[in-house]
């Protein structure tokens, strides 16, 4: 006997013939419509934000240890790649939240039509673009 | 037959429900769900903060952490700050570890070592941020 699940992705099609359940999404049939570029951008940038909250912890274990470690922190985030890391880890959190901000209103039970979907997706895209746009110039300024 | 054993077929002669059986996650289905939505909930104002925070903080020394941490309000939020990523981060994580790792025993391994991970860096950032702070 083989792995019991499979037995849930075997079921007859309208022939009664016996197939295999098609596995979703399925990245290289669907064209990509906003709401599948959203779902999937909001799990990359989750991913990244992940690897942000190992810098979080670098910088405020570092902090806490020496002098000498806190310093190699800051000039690691001051170098040109640090300050890349940092304008991405800030726009991926500001396009994480305004994307999760709607999943929790789909939780609430709200915003299931397509016109309200396609729309809160542009709005959280322009939303996100806007605060990061907005955190940038001011951290450049502030620096 | 050969080929009838090659294709799609169902070689376990139980009922769906038998099937589904035992497979599921035995009410504690709901529990992840509802600690993915409310850490999510309480990052929105304390990613804000510290992303503000952050801005304030650039270049800053030892000196200028000791100062944003030593009063009880800020200490508090760096600390539920650092919960609820770790915790938010680690639920996201596994979600994903689920999706894509198909082999049982790797899995499983991954899972756990994961929530070892985000545990252990969670408490050396809690006690960085008291230390700091006092």
């Amino acid at each position: 006997m083989r792995d019991v699940r499979d037995a849930l992705m075997v079921a007859r099609n309208s022939d009664g013939k016996l197939v295999s359940r098609p596995l979703s999404p399925h990245l290289q049939v669907y064209r990509w419509p906003l709401s599948m570029m959203l779902s999937i951008s909001h799990r990359a940038t989750g991913v990244g934000l992940s690897v942000g909250a190992l810098l979080l912890a670098w910088w405020l274990i570092a902090a806490a240890v020496s002098d000498s470690a806190f310093a190699t922190v800051q000039g690691f985030l001051g170098s040109w790649f640090g300050v890349l890391l940092l304008l991405g880890w800030s726009a991926s959190l500001l396009f994480h939240l305004c994307t999760g901000l709607r999943h929790l209103v789909w939780d609430a039970g709200f915003g299931f039509d397509p016109p309200w979907y396609e729309r809160s997706g542009w709005a959280a895209v322009v939303a996100a673009a806007a605060a990061a746009l907005l955190v940038w110039i001011i951290g450049f300024v502030v620096w | 037959m050969a080929e009838l054993r090659n294709g799609p077929h169902q070689d376990i002669m139980r009922s769906p429900l038998g099937r589904a059986r035992g497979l599921g996650p035995a009410r504690a289905g709901s529990a992840h769900w509802w600690a993915q939505r409310l850490t999510s909930l309480a990052l929105v104002p304390l990613s804000l903060w510290f992303l503000i925070s952050a801005i304030g903080l650039e270049g800053a020394t030892r000196a200028d952490m000791h100062a944003w941490l030593g009063h009880p309000l800020p200490m508090a939020a760096a600390i539920a700050l650092v919960v609820a990523t770790f915790y938010h981060l680690q639920l996201g994580i596994q979600v994903v570890i689920e999706d894509y790792v198909h082999q049982d025993a790797l899995r499983m391994a991954s899972v756990l070592a994961l929530k070892g991970l985000c545990f252990l860096i969670a408490v050396a950032c809690i006690i960085s941020i008291v230390g700091l702070g006092f």
